[in-house]
């Protein structure tokens, strides 16, 4: 059964769409990941426009980061201090982000820059995933290691102005410093069509300090805004969101979650997280090829109104 | 509305013209108007007509002329990426060619050039300022594109002649054909010139669900990303309620 999508300006499989959205909706449930870095890149191989796939994604990300923080914030896993700190620089990242975009579009090399973000960050997030997994399987057979860790360590970044209390996160340090991290992750969310958390947790871990059980929450709660900031800033500027594409792969999406849900609960998580990152791997790798090897024609046309 | 009006208008404008003509050449659509709704997949109308006189019969559909955008790519570093550009004005967002007797067609290049007979004949010029020596191989990619893409035929289809004066001939119209006003042109040739012609308009447009989707996006495109935003919390909103219900 195919449906006429009407901002894409082609005809899709439904059932294609759905069963994307719930695959896409199952990893996310197992593994805690957004999933748009999956998403997105999947959107684009079915034939979606990148800048339609870009834009769509972030508004699906709206609602599976709607759901996915209120569990957090029910058990109290939110840093609303951090998140807000957090949002204002993702606002301002994602709002130029979008700029960003439109005038890459207009230049023809819109297309290259998602391609090579993809690669960039799939190839580093796929191998570091894939590193610690082995790492971590590896260890588990020689018996489990008494390495203790500090809280966090202090480095120049302590030293920054600006300082703030966050109570939660219990941690006091300069608000410049997740500032800076939410605009940049902005964006990326902007250009990429995810939600960035795959690059914010790690950096509010490692680079923040802050606690982890209050990391998936607070990430969960800024990237509503931020993605919700990217729909709103892509529809105004380059009308390349796709409601009707959105709402199919929500569909799938909240199905899968709940079925990934009980799937995670119930398998080893180091096994998947392997899986997962030769996926990501994969993913990078198939974009990687498509930029290196010889087009079928190396001329393209676009209308000047937006995609052919 | 408006276009509504037009089409009436070039509809009663080709019938006040017939009876000049009327032995000359008659020829109409299945269809003027091509909805495009949220199940469409392409459609096929029949263009049909009929002439007393001899000769051969030549039909070109043309659709809304847009400006197009014709990018190189060339290798930087190991990665291919668009480099030069040409924009090109007034092209066709869709052609069609059907003809009688492909091989025994034997108009003069001018004609055919003023009639736009044959992809390589489509009028449509680079943006003024671009350099002239380089514009033939990014011309040649803008129709090999669209005619990859569906929208421009690579080889005219055939014209059926049928008892003498009828004519026949299917034009297809893939999923990706563009919206707005065509124009099908009926041409009877004989000896080398164009003895008679006639236009018979086309409407396409998007309707029902997915037109109004489209119309709101571009009509409204704050509220739209706002509605859109709204769509996506509820549906948080919603799934979030039944995960706890379950």
């Amino acid at each position: 059964m195919n449906v006429y999508l009407p901002i894409a300006e082609i005809s899709v499989n439904i059932f294609i769409i759905l069963g994307m959205g719930t695959g896409v909706g199952m990893l996310s449930g197992i593994f805690g990941v957004g999933g748009g870095f999956l998403m997105t890149p999947l959107l684009i191989f079915i034939g979606i426009p990148s800048p339609v796939a870009v834009a769509t994604e972030a508004n699906q990300i709206v609602a599976s980061s709607v759901s996915g923080v209120l569990a957090h914030w029910r058990r109290g896993n939110v840093d609303f201090k951090m998140g807000s700190i957090l949002l204002i620089g993702g606002v301002i990242g994602s709002t130029g982000g979008v700029w960003l975009f439109a005038w890459l579009s207009t230049l023809g090399q819109i297309d290259l820059v998602i391609k090579l973000s993809y690669v960039v960050f799939l190839g580093i997030i796929g191998s570091l995933m894939m590193v610690e997994s082995i790492k971590f399987m590896f260890n588990q057979r020689k018996g489990p290691s008494s390495k203790k860790r500090k809280l966090h360590q202090h480095n120049w970044l302590h030293g920054l102005p600006f300082k703030m209390r966050f109570r939660k996160s219990k941690l006091y340090i300069s608000a410049l410093l997740p500032l800076a991290i939410g605009a940049f992750v902005g964006v990326l969310s902007a250009i990429m069509g995810v939600g960035g958390g795959f690059v914010m947790v790690p950096a509010m871990i490692y680079l923040l300090g802050m606690p982890t059980n209050v990391v998936i929450g607070t990430s969960l709660f800024q990237i509503i805004f931020v993605t919700a900031n990217a729909t709103f800033l892509q529809s105004y500027l380059n009308q390349t969101v796709d409601i009707m594409l959105a709402s199919l792969l929500l569909v799938g999406g909240v199905i899968g979650a709940q079925i990934g849900t009980r799937i995670g609960a119930k398998l080893k998580s180091e096994q998947l997280r392997v899986l997962l990152a030769a996926m990501v791997l994969m993913v990078c790798g198939k974009i990687l090829f498509d930029l290196i090897l010889t087009p079928d024609d190396v001329y393209s046309i676009t209308s000047s109104g937006g995609h052919l | 509305m408006i276009i509504r009006f037009i089409i009436i208008f070039l509809f009663l404008f080709n019938l006040a013209n017939w009876p000049a003509k009327a032995d000359a050449l008659v020829a109409d659509l299945s269809k003027h108007v091509v909805s495009i709704t949220t199940g469409f997949t392409g459609t096929e109308l029949l263009l049909f007509g009929s002439t007393d006189q001899e000769g051969s019969i030549i039909v070109v559909v043309k659709g809304p002329r847009k400006e197009v955008i014709t990018r190189r790519k060339d290798q930087i570093g190991g990665i291919w990426m668009n480099k030069d550009s040409i924009t090109f004005e007034g092209v066709p967002s869709f052609y069609h060619i059907a003809m009688t007797d492909p091989e025994l067609f034997d108009l003069p290049v001018t004609a055919q050039l003023r009639h736009e007979i044959g992809s390589a004949n489509i009028k449509f010029e680079a943006a003024p300022g671009t350099q002239k020596n380089i514009i033939t191989p990014f011309r040649q990619a803008l129709i090999r594109n669209k005619q990859k893409a569906g929208l421009y035929s690579v080889e005219p289809s055939i014209v059926q002649r049928r008892g003498g004066q009828l004519f026949r001939t299917d034009v297809f119209f893939p999923v990706n054909v563009p919206i707005g006003t065509y124009i099908i042109e009926t041409l009877l040739i004989h000896d080398g010139e164009v003895k008679s012609a006639t236009t018979t308009p086309l409407f396409i447009s998007k309707v029902g669900l997915g037109a109004k989707i489209y119309r709101f996006a571009h009509e409204q495109p704050a509220l739209y990303g706002i509605v859109a935003i709204l769509i996506a919390c509820l549906a948080g909103l919603g799934a979030n309620w039944l995960f706890r219900k379950s």
